[in-house]
């Protein structure tokens, strides 16, 4: 009985605010999908599947698999680039450990849309990227490089890169460092005792790392809306302009139906997965 | 014998510590040998010296003639297995164990059947498919040689090997390792803190205490012929009786009876100490060849054996004494104790921390 009631008491106000704010929104948005649209916004409350029908249409499917390709290939490159990072701080001494942990973090404390804006800045024709091209001589004339897909993905991957980086700087520093020296003294060179013992170790933090990129990734409009153009590059984009500019609520919400199916996918593999690495995280 | 290694004068400090201040030894083709010390003797960083994850600052290392410190820790004919025995957790037993013989490009049909025949020599061969997580301690223990023995090594390093197993499989893995090792003919070297592990499995000790190599000999000479004043202490119990050493034993107020004749690692008219092992010395009323005599202190029984604390006039510490069977005396007794020469011997006085460092 103590323990329920300290349980409830422990759980009460996160599970409040969690079904108040997300579960109840989220079921109905999912109710608004078999509505129709009312002429300025709301809804007309006759079932229909229309929405679905148009969902599938090729010219919306084409988004979804664009914005997945590109949270796809950020996922990927955040991973190339967080590996190698994460290896090195873990191996740093307590000290700079330290100072390179804030470093990474650093960034969050200044708003997400100035970031994005300072990206603007950067990589405009007048920007300072192809100002220092023209002015080396690499290229003649500026490059286009805003508002284009490389730069959606630069913006993503650079508010997220730290996101792949925590989880896999935590297991790597972890690590128990006498394993690499059992690898040595059974035979394995350097390289290989990584490629044997350190990274199948991490694999589970790959895996939260890759989830932690890729579902924001997906999901993101600012960085599209910003760097990406006027266009609606990505399903984020999609999702937001059927709400507020085409006034379609239940494709909007049949649009954010397709984004949260996929994201349930990922994070029921990346669960299943988990489960059966679950040995290589215990002693 | 001939030796298979052989440590010239090793040294190795870690900022203002000397980890290892000159140490020399030599380890036989085939023995079971002990490194033996209280922590922070430098025992640990020998072995890895040894296993090539240290470097000596100076000093030479040879296996076999050729110089070890040359080949990188990846190529040493040496395997150790680990006090934390370090398996890989997310590869399973059989796994484990072949991921040497992997390294060394062996082929398949080889690996499986070496690895089938070492998981059941250690007897762990219906759990070859399981993960580290799955076993117990005393399993987890036996994968971890069965690692370090399948790649047949010049020479197995052991890094106490028993002190995470509790008291009852220690004295069943101690008597099996020593079986083991006359079964596999590797030499073994075993790393430890516990001189009972050292005495009862190794046939030649090294006792090290702060950097150097106090007595290398078999356990029977460390315990009945010890050298040096740690030696005697850090090994079974004693009696230390200060005094002088003069012609013909020791002076220690008066002449004290029941001492051998000086030996030569003390020198006549220097400070010497007495040394007389608590069963030594038998305990009585009207001895007639008593050495001291005094009144019981203390009794305590232990099943076997008695033990019993005796206070001499003129000594702080009051002289300890054992004896087979039921104690016989009862506090506040007089008692005579007494010894023969052959019983006692005579070392140089205990060298202490600070001059030791000097």
């Amino acid at each position: 009985m103590k323990a329920k009631l300290e349980r409830i008491t422990l759980l009460g106000p996160g599970l409040g605010y969690l079904t108040a704010l997300m579960v109840v929104p989220l079921a109905l948005v999912l109710s608004y999908t078999i509505f129709q649209r009312g002429r300025f916004g709301g809804l007309v409350y006759e079932p229909t599947t229309e929405n679905f029908r148009r969902a599938v249409d090729p010219l919306y499917l084409d988004v979804l698999v664009t914005s997945a390709w590109i949270a796809g290939v950020t996922t990927l490159l955040a991973l190339l680039i967080g590996y190698p990072t994460a290896y090195v701080i873990a191996r740093l001494p307590a000290r700079a450990k330290t100072i390179a942990l804030v470093a990474l973090v650093l960034p969050f404390w200044t708003n997400f849309l100035i970031r994005t804006y300072a990206w603007i800045v950067l990589l405009s024709p007048a920007g300072l990227v192809n100002d220092a091209l023209t002015g080396w001589g690499l290229v003649d004339e500026p490059l286009q490089l805003l508002y284009t897909k490389p730069a959606i993905i630069a913006g993503l991957l650079y508010s997220y890169l730290p996101l792949m980086v925590l989880p896999l700087y935590a297991s790597l520093e972890k690590q128990d460092h006498e394993l690499l020296e059992a690898a040595a003294n059974l035979g394995a060179r350097p390289a290989r005792a990584f490629l044997t013992v350190t990274l199948p170790l991490t694999l589970p933090a790959m895996l939260t790392g890759c989830v932690f990129v890729f579902v924001p990734s997906l999901g993101n409009f600012v960085v599209p809306e910003l760097l990406g153009g006027g266009r609606t590059a990505m399903v984020g984009n999609l999702v937001r302009d059927q709400f507020l500019k085409a006034r379609d609520w239940p494709f909007g919400a049949t649009l954010a139906l397709a984004v949260v199916a996929m994201l349930a996918v990922l994070l029921l593999i990346q669960a299943w997965s988990g489960r059966r690495l679950q040995g290589a995280d215990r002693a | 014998m001939t030796s298979l290694l052989t440590i010239t004068d090793v040294r190795r400090s870690f900022g203002d510590v000397t980890a290892l201040d000159g140490v020399s030894l030599d380890i036989r083709e085939g023995e079971f040998f002990a490194l033996l010390g209280p922590s922070g003797c430098g025992k640990t960083t020998l072995l890895r010296i040894l296993a090539g994850f240290e470097s000596p600052d100076a000093g030479t290392v040879t296996l076999g003639g050729d110089d070890l410190t040359a080949i990188p820790a990846h190529r040493r004919p040496v395997n150790l297995m680990f006090q934390s025995y370090a398996l890989f957790p997310h590869l399973s037993i059989e796994k484990n164990v072949a991921y040497g013989l992997e390294r060394e490009k062996a082929g398949r049909a080889e690996i499986r059947e070496r690895v089938g025949e070492v998981l059941d020599r250690v007897g762990l061969a219906g759990a070859a498919k399981r993960r580290p997580h799955q076993l117990s301690g005393g399993q987890r223990q036996r994968v971890a040689l069965a690692r370090a023995i399948v790649k047949r090594p010049r020479l197995l390093l052991l890094d106490e090997p028993l002190s995470a197993l509790d008291r009852k499989v220690r004295a069943e893995m101690q008597l099996w390792l020593k079986q083991l090792q006359h079964e596999v003919g590797i030499t073994f070297a075993v790393v430890t803190h516990d001189q009972e592990e050292a005495m009862s499995m190794a046939d030649r000790i090294a006792v090290l205490n702060h950097g150097r190599v106090e007595q290398i000999d078999t356990p029977v000479a460390l315990y009945g012929a010890p050298r040096t004043h740690f030696v005697a202490d850090f090994i079974g119990g004693n009696n230390f009786f200060d005094g002088t050493a003069v012609k013909g034993g020791l002076l220690a107020g008066s002449l004290l009876p029941g001492t051998p004749s000086v030996p030569d690692i003390v020198a006549t008219g220097d400070a010497a100490v007495l040394a007389v092992r608590p069963e030594q010395i038998r305990i009585g009323t009207g001895l007639d060849d008593a050495v001291l005599r005094g009144t019981v202190l203390d009794v305590s029984f232990y099943g076997g054996t008695s033990r019993f604390a005796v206070r001499v006039p003129g000594r702080e510490k009051p002289v300890q004494v054992q004896r087979p069977g039921a104690p016989g005396f009862v506090p506040d007794q007089a008692v005579d104790l007494g010894w023969g020469e052959a019983e006692a011997v005579l070392i140089p006085p205990a060298v202490s921390a600070a001059s030791a460092a000097a």
